[in-house]
């Protein structure tokens, strides 16, 4: 028998739907749509075998990302580790060359030599993607380490899982991001499983956001089942940043529905716990509040529905029509100076 | 010529690049206020200041990667490890992130980053500081790795490492820092991936490289007094290998030897020997013959370490046998 291991987290009183305009919450329900349509259909399209690799969707995740972009600054950068389909989208790439990135399509972001776990958008300022559980966690504190050295006022967005945190270079990078007081939000997306393991299988630490406090960062808890409560704490934590006064460290605790890949039984969890979770779904949530308020109509935001699922069907096809790579592109992106002498025999 | 210190060669190469880009930056364990553990980055904090002279925690895998984020972003850090030694704790940084960032990202995210420091054996310090590393990261693709033998090479090697737009190594020697050698006053690059044939000969190649080159050149000396006219190539790049340099070589001399500090299980020498034997077999009269480090780790005690590492005996042994003049 699975022991129970995970409770919902306590909600963060909610803010009045005041806080934010219609246009935001549209956003949102957009912007999770997406991601939840696009995931699902990675998750049908791994099944069937269409694409290779590994496959961690953000299922039940998705208000950290929605939250986090209409807080955070259009120059802001982002960085984190492998569960990140969703971030590309919802920093404006098209599903299209997201989905022919899994598909290993020359049309996908990293030209099908990354593939599920190594999404980077240079433009839109989306460091990876990566795939070393805790890796960028250090790289992220690089990432602001140069925005600060130019005098720059970005601010680093450096995400993790709870199981990252469990790594060495959590601690060698709080500490050295605190003394340098880079700026950077370290997020950890607590969905309460490192793969099969349970937080509290992990240590006796089990308030994530108080991992900061040996090198005195100032942390917190958040919702991320809600979409306001993740906007808020972005926010506070990027004006900290930008002010010039060192990282800031937020848990936000999640829940991700589906399991650590494609290849999980989950017999870690009970199906009560995943339905308890499921009750709170930050989709359902903004759904209400704009309903209630009559920002939308039922039949709008059916339509929506429809375009998106039609959107994600043309990112398939897209995929799927694309070419393969050359074998000549495996000497391609490896060394920056043209002409490298690599050993062919 | 002036001569200078290999230290010294080292320090005005960063000074240089740090004058020319400021985007250039140096950061490590020590090398600020202490002036550098060897004593490299000496007066640099003074000249450069605390925002691009950066004392570290000892932390290499944290400071490894927070300097290859700071590469993704925009700036050329040098990052120092006191030695490559202290380094294995951050492989993970160069080995998965560093070396594969502009593959995964399908060209977008290049990392221009130099990682440099002492490497190898360094008189009594035991197995755990007693490692060279050359291999083990040429083993990599996606790096670049230059292990210099003088001064001169030093010099122009790391400030090519610096303008480099990929990752580069920078094998130096706690057994060099010390030695001087002649370093021209104006600016000079040492290109990566050339090798320098440092003594002519006709009768037996050796190849080798960083501190070994000692060895390799004092065995030199003394075949001369034998009648023997070795030619010693220094390969100053180990990736990528100037395969051309030592071919040309071993088709003039037929015979060859690399001596190499590395453990000699798939070592530099094993490299060099499977490049011979395949590009130049007609050519080779006798088999290819390596002297490396012991297969063992290298213990402290003094005859131990003497009948570990190479040294010039083992070397004119070594050159003898392939041109059978000893059983």
């Amino acid at each position: 028998m699975p022991t129970k291991t995970a409770s919902p987290a306590k909600r963060n009183a909610r803010p009045a739907d005041g806080g934010h305009t219609p246009e935001t919450y549209r956003r949102w329900f957009k912007d999770m749509l997406l991601m939840r349509r696009f995931e699902e259909k990675c998750g049908q399209l791994y099944t069937m075998q269409k694409f290779g690799g590994f496959c961690h969707l953000y299922i039940g995740q998705e208000a950290i990302l929605a939250g986090m972009v209409t807080a955070m600054g259009q120059d802001d950068r982002i960085i984190t580790g492998y569960r990140d389909h969703c971030h590309p989208l919802v920093l404006g790439e098209t599903p299209h060359r997201v989905m022919a990135e899994l598909y290993g399509r020359t049309t996908g972001t990293s030209k099908g030599k990354g593939g599920s776990m190594h999404y980077f958008d240079k433009g839109r300022h989306l460091f990876g993607g990566h795939g070393i559980v805790g890796g960028q966690i250090g790289l992220g504190a690089g990432i602001a380490f140069a925005d600060k050295y130019r005098g720059g006022k970005q601010v680093t967005l450096c995400m993790m899982g709870d199981g990252a945190v469990r790594q060495g270079i959590l601690h060698e990078t709080f500490n050295m991001a605190m003394t340098w007081k880079l700026p950077v939000v370290f997020i950890i997306e607590n969905n309460q499983y490192a793969m099969g393991t349970s937080v509290e299988r992990t240590s006796n630490v089990r308030e994530l956001y108080t991992l900061g406090e040996s090198y005195d960062m100032p942390g917190e808890p958040v919702d991320g089942m809600r979409c306001e409560a993740v906007h808020a704490a972005i926010a506070k934590a990027c004006a900290h940043c930008r002010a010039g006064n060192g990282p800031y460290l937020l848990e936000i605790k999640t829940y991700r529905y589906r399991g650590h890949s494609m290849s999980d039984p989950q017999k870690y969890r009970t199906k009560e716990e995943v339905e308890q979770y499921k009750q709170q779904d930050p989709i359902e949530d903004v759904r209400g509040t704009l309903l209630r308020n009559k920002w939308a109509t039922e039949a709008e935001l059916e339509a929506m529905d429809e375009a998106i699922r039609k959107e994600v069907e043309e990112a398939v096809k897209f995929a799927e029509e694309s070419p393969l790579p050359e074998a000549k592109e495996l000497w391609e992106d490896v060394y920056k100076t043209p002409d490298y002498p690599f050993i062919k025999d | 010529m002036r001569t200078i210190q290999y230290r010294e060669a080292l320090n005005e190469a960063m000074s240089e690049e740090m004058r020319r880009d400021p985007n250039v930056f140096l950061m490590g364990e020590e090398v600020a206020e202490y002036d550098g553990a060897y004593k490299v980055s000496k007066g640099m904090l003074a000249e450069f200041g605390p925002q691009r002279v950066i004392d570290t925690p000892i932390s290499e895998l944290g400071f490894a990667a927070i300097g290859v984020g700071a590469a993704m972003n925009g700036l050329r850090p040098i990052v120092e490890f006191m030695t490559w030694n202290f380094a294995i704790l951050a492989s993970d940084q160069i080995i998965n992130h560093a070396a594969k960032m502009l593959q995964m990202s399908g060209g977008q995210f290049h990392v221009p980053i130099v990682f440099r420091g002492g490497n190898g054996s360094a008189g009594q310090l035991a197995a755990t500081h007693s490692q060279s590393f050359e291999a083990f990261y040429a083993n990599i693709p996606g790096l670049k790795v230059v292990s210099p033998s003088t001064p001169y090479d030093a010099k122009g090697l790391l400030k090519s490492a610096i303008r480099d737009d990929d990752p580069v190594l920078v094998m130096e020697s706690e057994r060099m820092y010390g030695d001087k050698g002649e370093v021209p006053d104006g600016e000079y690059l040492v290109p990566i991936g050339v090798a320098d044939v440092k003594r002519t000969g006709t009768d037996v190649t050796i190849v080798s490289f960083n501190k070994m080159m000692k060895v390799a050149l004092a065995a030199a000396e003394e075949l001369q007094k034998e009648g023997i006219a070795a030619e010693v190539v220094d390969l100053r790049t180990i990736r990528p290998l100037d395969t051309a340099t030592i071919l040309a070589s071993v088709r003039k001399t037929n015979r060859l030897v690399v001596v190499d500090e590395n453990f000699p299980m798939v070592s530099v020498a094993s490299e060099v020997a499977y490049r011979v034997q395949k590009d130049a077999f007609d050519f080779l009269d006798a088999p290819v013959l390596r002297v490396n480090q012991a297969d063992t780790p290298l213990p402290f005690s003094t005859p131990l370490i003497d009948a570990s590492l190479p040294n010039p005996a083992r070397v004119i042994a070594a050159v003898k046998e392939v041109m059978y003049l000893r059983k």
